[in-house]
C-alpha cells in the first residue's frame, strides 16, 4: 500500500522537476511559462500540507494497528483544541498566501490584458504595435486570418519571435477552445462571440495547436501547426500566401461546411470585415447580422467597422 | 394505401428499422449477449418461481431497507455498463496512434464518452450514494422507515425508468455525441438532429424526479424522524452529510431540470434560450448546467465523508475525533459548493476579478476538506486500528483523496486553469477524487453494511483482492493521466498523431485492465460469501463493534427496525448503550403501525419510460396517451386508502424472542 501510494505521489513530481519533454513545464511563449511557473508554485505551497497528511496516514495506519497493542490507546480522546486551532489554520495560511498568488496572477495574465513584457526583464517597446491574428474555429478546421496583410490561412499560424499577437477568437457553429501549449493557455472560441488572447512566441520552431473543446466528430483531426520563425521569414511566409487563391464570401462559406483532417490552405486576399461578419453570423447574404438586431422590424444596416460595438462579447472591452 | 406511410409515422414517429444498429458489430454483439443473459435471467426467474416473490417482496416495497438495496443493485449493475464504456475509451486510445484509426469510429467513440460520465454520475455515483443514505439514515436515526415510504418506492422507479431508457440508447437509435454536460450549440438541434440528445434530456428529466423527491424525503426524514434525545449535534456523522448533501439535492436538481426543459424546449419548440444569433447566450446554458453540476460533485462526496467518519472510528475502537468541527467542516462545504460553479469554464472570458473569485472560493474549500482529513487522520491517534476491509478503502482514500484534492487546487487557479482545463490532467483529476473519494467511500460503505442487510459479512479474502486491484489500477490509470496532461494532450480525442504519447496510454490501459480485475473480484466476493453465509452470519447484529444506532437492530432488522424506539444520551449512542451494559426490552411489546406495499411505483415508473421514449422518437399519439395513463395513475394512487396495516404485538414478540435466544447462543 504505502509503496504504491507513494509512487503515485511522486511520479508527477519527479515529472515536473525532470520532466523537460512536457510542452506545458517546458513552453516556447511567455505567457505559458507564467503560467508552468504558477503550476509550480500552487504545488510547491500545498506539498506543504500534502506530505505530512499523507506521511502522517501511513505512520499512524502503521503504528495504531491493533495487533501492536500500544498501552497509550486512549478510546475517548476526542478533542483538543491545539490540534483543532492548528488543523484548521494551517490550510487556511496556505490559502490566504495561494489566494493572493492568484489574485495578482490571474488579472496579470487575464488573455484579454494587452502585454506588459516580451520575456522576463524585456518590456514590450512602447512603440511596438500587436500583430493581429482573427481566428475563426471551424467544423472542423481553424481559419486564421491576417487583417494588416490581408491574408488568410487555414491550419497553419505563423508569428515573428518576439512581437507580441493579439488574437481575436470565434466560432462558426459550435464552442471550440484555442490552445497552442507552447504559446500561452486557451480560451474559448464560440459562435456569435469574441474573445481575445495576447500572447507571445521567444523561441522559433513548430508547436502544436489544437482545438481544446470536444466539438464533434472531426474534433480530434482539428489541429494546426504554429510557427514561431524571425521576421524575415515571416514576410516570406506572407508572400508564399500571397500567391494563393482568394477568400471570397462564397468561399469561406465553401471552406466553412463540415470536413475532417482538412491540409493546410493558404488565401491571399480576404474579403473585407469578413471576421466581423462571421462573429456577427451573418456571412451568408439575406439574415440581418446580429449587430443590427437591436429592436424588432429594423432593417439589417450596412455592415460597418462600428458594429464590432454592438457586439455581444464574452467581455466588454 | 398512399396514407400509410404517414399513418406509420404518425405512430412511429422518427422510429424506423434504420434505427436498429445492425451495421455496428459491437453493438450487435454486445446486444445479443444482453439478449441473451436477460433471456436465461428471465427463463431462471420464471423456473424458479421469483417473480411473484420479486414482485411482492421488493418491486413494490416501500421498507427503505429494500429500496436501499434495489438502488445499490441498480448502481452496481450500472457501473459494470459504465465501465465497459471506460475500457473501450481506454483501449482505442491506446491503439489509435498515426495511420491505426483503432476500433471505434468517431461517431461511436463520442457515444461512449458521453454515455460513460453520465452513467458514472447519474446511474451508478447517485443510486449508490441513495441507496446508502435510504438504507442506514433510518436505522441511524432510530426510526422506522422515512418520512414519505410510498414517495422513496417512487423516486427508485423513475431513476431506474431514466436508466432504463439511457441503456435502450445503446439498441435503438443511438446516444448523445456531446460529452456529458451537452453544451449547446453543439447538442442543438441544428448540431444534434438525432435523438441522441433527446434521450440524455428524457433519461435525465425522468431520474431527476426520483432524485429530487428522494432528497425531500430523507431531507424531512432526518429533519422530523430521530429518536429522541437525538439532537443536532448529536446525529451520527453519516447522518449529517446525509442532510447536507440532501439539502444540495433540494437546492440544486431543479437548476437541472429548468435548464435541461430549456434546451428540450429550444429542440422542440424552436425557442431559442441557446443560440446567440436570436438573443439567447449558450454561455447561460453552461452556467447553468454547473450551478446545478458543481454542488452535485459534493452531493456525492458528503455522503462518502460521512462514511469514512463511521469506518475510521470504528475501526480504531475510538470516538471521532473532532465531531463538532466535522460537523461544521460539512456544512461549510455545503454552502461553499453553491460559489464555485464559474471554475468549470474560467477559460470562457470572464474577466480577472470574476475568475479571481471563483479560483478562490474553490481554494476555500480545501479548508474545511483539509481539516476534515486532519480529523479522521487524529482518530486513528492513539486507537486500536483493525484493517478490516471497510478501513483498508479508507486508508486508501485518505491517501489518494489527498493528491486528488491538491491537483484540483491547481486547476483552481485560473492562470494555471488556462494550460489545464479539458486536459487530461483534468480527467486524471476528477477521476482522482471521485474514484477515490466517492467510489472508495462507497465500497467501504458497501463491505460496512452489507452485513447489517443480509446477515452475513463480505467475505474478506476477496474483498481484499478486489481492494488491491482496484487501488493499483487506479493509480496505473490515471497516473499516466496528469503526465499527459503536462504534455499538453486534451480529452475525448480518438485518435493522436505524435507516437511519444503512446507508452503513458498503454499504461493506463493496463491500469483499467487492472481496475477490471479488481470489479471481478468483487463480483467474485459477492458470490463467495453468499455461498459461505452461513460460516460469515452475523447472529449479533454488531459485527464491526459499531456506534451507531444501526447496530443495535438484528442483522438483517426485522420490517419494524426497532420494537420500541431508542432513546439517544450521547453522540456514539449504540457504543454508550454497550457501555452501560443496555438491556434490550423483552416483553410489553406493542402492536406497530407500517406502511403496506404497493405497485403504484412501478408502473408509474413504466409508463414514464414510455412517454420519455414516445417524445424521444417523436411518437406524438403515445406521448399524449402515456401522459394521460401517468396522470390517471397518479390520481387514482391518491384514492387507495388501504395504505397502513399493523404488527400485531404477538408477531413482534416473536420475532424478538427469536433474536433474543440467537443472542443468547452467540453471545
Amino acid at each position: 500500500m504505502s509503496l504504491k501510494a507513494l509512487r503515485g505521489l511522486l511520479l508527477p513530481v519527479v515529472l515536473l522537476l525532470t520532466g523537460c519533454h512536457t510542452v506545458l513545464m517546458s513552453p516556447s511563449g511567455d505567457v505559458a511559462l507564467q503560467q508552468r511557473d504558477l503550476i509550480i508554485t500552487s504545488l510547491l505551497l500545498m506539498l506543504i500540507i500534502i506530505v505530512p497528511v499523507i506521511v502522517l496516514t501511513l505512520l499512524f495506519a502503521w503504528r495504531y494497528r491493533a495487533s501492536h497493542k500500544r498501552d497509550d490507546y486512549d478510546p475517548d480522546w476526542n478533542h483538543s483544541t491545539m490540534l483543532e486551532l492548528l488543523i484548521w489554520s494551517a490550510p487556511l495560511l496556505i490559502i490566504i498566501a495561494l489566494g493572493a498568488v492568484t489574485w495578482v496572477s490571474t488579472h496579470k495574465l487575464d488573455p484579454f490584458r494587452p502585454l506588459e513584457r516580451l520575456s522576463e526583464g524585456r518590456p514590450v517597446p512602447a512603440d511596438s504595435k500587436p500583430l493581429e491574428i482573427d481566428v475563426v474555429a471551424l467544423d472542423w478546421k481553424w481559419l486564421f486570418i491576417y487583417p494588416e496583410q490581408g491574408i488568410a490561412t487555414v491550419n497553419e499560424v505563423a508569428a515573428p519571435v518576439d512581437r507580441p499577437i493579439e488574437f481575436h477568437i470565434t466560432a462558426s457553429t459550435v464552442m471550440n477552445s484555442f490552445f497552442v501549449p507552447a504559446l500561452a493557455g486557451q480560451i474559448y472560441a464560440m459562435p456569435g462571440m469574441q474573445t481575445t488572447l495576447h500572447a507571445v512566441i521567444n523561441k522559433a520552431g513548430d508547436f502544436d495547436g489544437f482545438s481544446a473543446n470536444y466539438s464533434g466528430a472531426g474534433f480530434s483531426g482539428m489541429h494546426f501547426m504554429f510557427h514561431g520563425m524571425s521576421e524575415a521569414q515571416f514576410g516570406q511566409w506572407i508572400a508564399q500566401a500571397k500567391a494563393g487563391q482568394a477568400l471570397s464570401r462564397d468561399a469561406y462559406l465553401q471552406l466553412a461546411k463540415p470536413s475532417e483532417n482538412a491540409p493546410v490552405s493558404r488565401y491571399a486576399s480576404v474579403a473585407p470585415s469578413l471576421f466581423d461578419a462571421i462573429v456577427n453570423q451573418c456571412v451568408t447574404p439575406g439574415p440581418s447580422c446580429m449587430s443590427g438586431m437591436k429592436g424588432p422590424n429594423l432593417p439589417a444596416p450596412e455592415h460597418t467597422e462600428d458594429s464590432m460595438h454592438d457586439m455581444p462579447m464574452a467581455q466588454p472591452q | 394505401m398512399s396514407d400509410s406511410p404517414d399513418l406509420a409515422k404518425l405512430i412511429f414517429g422518427r422510429l424506423t428499422w434504420d434505427a436498429i444498429p445492425f451495421h455496428e458489430p459491437i453493438l450487435l454483439w454486445t446486444f445479443v449477449a444482453v439478449a441473451a443473459g436477460g433471456i436465461a435471467l428471465l427463463a431462471a426467474l420464471t423456473y424458479f418461481r421469483l417473480w411473484g416473490y420479486l414482485w411482492r417482496e421488493w418491486f413494490t416495497s416501500i421498507d427503505h431497507k429494500k429500496i436501499g438495496v434495489m438502488y445499490m443493485v441498480l448502481g452496481l449493475v450500472m457501473l459494470l455498463r459504465g465501465f465497459s464504456d471506460a475500457i473501450m475509451m481506454r483501449m482505442q486510445q491506446a491503439v489509435a496512434f498515426g495511420h491505426v484509426q483503432g476500433f471505434l469510429p468517431p461517431h461511436h467513440y463520442d457515444q461512449i464518452f458521453t454515455a460513460h460520465g453520465v452513467i458514472m454520475i447519474f446511474f451508478v455515483a447517485m443510486p449508490l450514494v441513495t441507496g446508502l443514505m435510504n438504507f442506514v439514515v433510518p436505522l441511524q436515526i432510530g426510526a422506522r422507515d422515512v418520512s414519505f415510504p410510498f414517495l422513496n418506492n417512487f423516486s427508485f422507479w423513475m431513476t431506474t425508468a431514466g436508466a432504463a431508457l439511457i441503456m435502450m440508447s445503446l439498441f435503438v437509435g443511438e446516444f448523445a455525441r456531446t460529452g456529458w454536460l451537452a453544451y449547446p450549440p453543439l447538442s442543438g438541434i441544428a448540431q444534434s438532429p438525432d435523438v441522441g440528445v433527446d434521450y440524455y434530456i428524457w433519461g435525465l428529466q425522468i431520474a431527476g424526479v426520483g432524485t429530487l423527491l428522494s432528497g425531500i424525503n430523507l431531507l424531512v426524514t432526518i429533519i422530523k424522524m430521530r429518536a429522541p434525545g437525538m439532537t443536532m449535534m448529536r446525529m451520527p456523522v453519516f447522518t449529517w452529510t446525509a442532510l447536507c448533501t440532501n439539502v444540495l439535492i433540494v437546492a440544486a436538481f431543479p437548476v437541472l431540470t429548468a435548464v435541461l426543459a430549456l434546451l428540450a424546449l429550444d429542440r422542440y419548440a424552436g425557442t431559442n434560450f441557446f443560440t446567440t444569433t436570436l438573443g439567447g447566450d449558450a454561455m447561460m446554458y453552461v452556467n447553468l448546467i454547473w450551478i446545478w453540476g458543481h454542488p452535485e460533485v459534493y452531493i456525492l462526496i458528503l455522503p462518502a465523508f460521512g462514511i469514512y467518519s463511521e469506518v475510521v472510528a470504528t475501526f480504531s475502537r475510538k470516538r471521532l475525533f473532532g465531531y463538532t468541527s466535522m460537523v461544521y467542516a460539512t456544512v461549510v462545504i455545503t454552502v461553499l459548493s453553491y460559489l464555485v460553479w464559474l471554475h468549470h469554464f474560467f477559460t470562457m472570458g470572464s474577466g480577472a476579478s470574476v475568475n479571481s473569485f471563483f479560483g478562490i472560493t474553490t481554494m476555500i474549500i480545501s479548508i474545511p476538506t483539509g481539516a476534515k482529513i486532519f480529523n479522521w487522520l487524529f482518530t486513528m491517534y492513539r486507537g486500536r486500528i483493525t484493517f478490516e476491509v471497510p478501513m483498508l478503502w479508507t486508508v486508501a482514500f485518505m491517501v489518494t483523496f489527498t493528491i486528488g484534492g491538491m491537483t484540483g487546487v491547481m486547476l483552481a487557479v485560473p492562470p494555471a486553469d488556462f494550460a489545464l482545463h479539458n486536459s487530461l490532467f483534468l480527467i486524471a483529476h476528477f477521476h482522482n477524487v471521485i474514484i477515490g473519494g466517492v467510489l472508495f467511500g462507497l465500497f467501504a460503505g458497501i463491505n460496512y453494511w452489507f452485513p447489517k442487510a443480509f446477515g452475513f459479512r463480505l467475505d474478506p479474502f476477496w474483498g481484499k483482492v478486489s481492494f488491491w486491484f482496484w487501488v493499483v489500477g487506479f493509480y496505473f490509470a490515471f497516473m499516466p493521466l496528469y503526465v499527459l496532461g503536462l504534455m499538453g494532450v486534451t480529452r475525448r480525442l480518438n485518435h493522436f498523431e505524435d507516437p511519444s504519447l503512446q507508452i503513458w496510454f498503454q499504461i493506463a490501459a493496463f491500469g483499467a485492465l487492472l481496475i477490471a480485475l479488481g470489479i471481478g473480484a468483487m463480483l467474485i466476493q459477492f458470490y463467495v460469501s453468499f455461498r459461505n453465509r452461513e460460516a460469515l452470519r452475523d447472529h449479533t447484529g454488531d459485527p464491526w463493534g459499531g456506534r451507531t444506532l444501526e447496530w443495535s437492530t438484528s442483522s438483517p432488522p426485522p420490517a419494524y427496525n426497532f420494537a420500541f424506539t431508542p432513546r439517544v444520551h450521547n453522540r456514539d449512542a449504540w457504543w454508550q448503550m454497550k457501555q452501560h451494559n443496555y438491556e434490550r426490552p423483552t416483553a410489553a411489546f406493542i402492536a406497530i403501525h407500517m406502511p403496506k406495499n404497493t405497485g403504484a411505483g412501478v408502473i408509474l415508473g413504466g409508463i414514464s419510460t414510455v412517454l420519455g421514449f414516445a417524445m424521444i422518437w417523436h411518437m406524438w399519439p403515445l406521448a399524449v396517451l402515456s401522459f394521460i395513463a401517468l396522470l390517471a395513475v397518479a390520481i387514482g394512487h391518491t384514492f387507495n386508502y388501504q395504505r397502513d396495516y399493523h404488527i400485531p404485538a404477538d408477531e413482534v414478540s416473536r420475532v424478538e424472542a427469536a433474536r433474543s435466544e440467537l443472542l443468547a447462543n452467540h453471545v
